[in-house]
């Protein structure tokens, strides 16, 4: 099956998303918009024609602050008829209240989903609606902040320890009888 | 029966406790099993055959409570600092810390961008050794070793703090 036979199912099935077809790199993708994601996802998955039963990775961009934009990107995989497709939603870096954005979750079709969103949570920020557990992945927990967001700063401070480099002081030196 | 004589036979030694606390001290120094990254895999090959830590009288330990020295092999994230910080308290006096590599030594290459570790692991417990390299080569640990030998021979051990302070309650216990 090619990608334009793909293509013109899910045009056909969603004609309410505006849902395009990217073919200028070697490995085209279809731009979906956030909100139809999860809607989609099911659809490609369960579908006789298609059956995207692999979700391979689950990758974040963030585009930077000029751009305002984030990315999500979608890996997946039709074992059973061996052909791959890449989906791509293109978001806004916050929500008109300044908040995180949200992404609706795929956790409840692939499990596979389930830790990949929690690491675009962890060092993105991306929020996950219905995600069963969205807890950060890598970082300790109370951690502040999304590392890999082009706006980040580190703390100054991690349970008492320097984050960054010449701030820090070292232990002091072992003149301590006790600490031998 | 031939009435050759024994090795030591009838010989005597003379030295002072402090000297042979310090001898038995430094040859055998236990390091607390663990590492943390890349150089972990050259501690590991330290530790076996071709380099063979064991002929310094330095065996791994599986607990902190057994352990005399705690080689920080590798980088140490924020994460695991806390956990370190544990460990090193867990031990029992005297101890030493031999920092391992570039990365447990300033951060390494992660001075600069890396917002996840911490930039010398001499900010969170005291060192005693910094064994330089990324990873250091085997030989380079082994030398750090007998720095740390050498630290431990010219050294008069305080008795440790706690140690007092549960004599003194004891004598207190007995007085009252």
């Amino acid at each position: 099956m090619t990608f334009q036979e793909i293509t013109d199912i899910i045009t056909s099935r969603f004609p309410e998303y505006s849902i395009q077809a990217d073919t200028k790199n070697p490995q085209p993708a279809l731009i979906v918009p956030p909100q139809g994601i999860a809607t989609i996802c099911q659809f490609l998955q369960q579908d006789e024609r298609l059956y995207f039963d692999y979700l391979a990775c689950i990758t974040a961009i963030d585009n930077g602050v000029a751009a305002d934009t984030m990315e999500l990107i979608y890996n997946l995989t039709s074992i059973p008829y061996g052909v791959d497709i890449i989906l791509k939603t293109i978001f806004s870096r916050n929500t008109s209240e300044g908040i995180l954005p949200v992404v609706p979750t795929v956790s409840h079709i692939w499990r596979t989903a389930d830790w990949h969103e929690r690491e675009a949570f962890d060092l993105m920020g991306i929020t996950f609606e219905g995600h069963p557990d969205l807890r950060r992945i890598l970082l300790p927990e109370d951690w502040e902040g999304h590392p890999l967001r082009k706006d980040y700063d580190a703390q100054e401070r991690y349970h008492g320890i320097y984050v960054r480099y010449a701030d820090g002081k070292a232990a002091e030196p072992t003149n301590d009888p006790d600490r031998a | 029966m031939s009435e050759r004589s024994k090795t030591g036979d009838g010989g005597i030694i003379l030295t002072n406790a402090e000297d042979l606390m310090n001898w038995a001290r430094l040859s055998s120094l236990w390091p607390m099993g663990f590492g943390l990254a890349c150089c972990a895999i050259e501690m590991m090959a330290t530790y076996a055959a071709n380099y063979d830590l064991e002929r310094f009288g330095i065996m791994p330990r599986p607990s902190p409570r057994q352990s005399d020295v705690m080689i920080v092999a590798g980088t140490v994230t924020f994460k695991m600092a806390d956990r370190i910080r544990r460990l090193y308290e867990q031990m029992p006096e005297p101890r030493y810390v031999i920092s391992m590599g570039s990365c447990s030594n300033c951060g390494g290459p992660y001075w600069e961008h890396g917002y996840h570790v911490v930039k010398g692991v001499d900010r969170i417990i005291p060192v005693d050794v910094y064994v330089p390299g990324c990873p250091p080569r085997p030989e380079a640990l082994i030398g750090g070793f007998m720095k740390l030998q050498e630290k431990i021979r010219g050294k008069q051990e305080a008795v440790p703090g706690l140690f007092l302070e549960m004599e003194a309650a004891d004598q207190k216990a007995v007085l009252s």
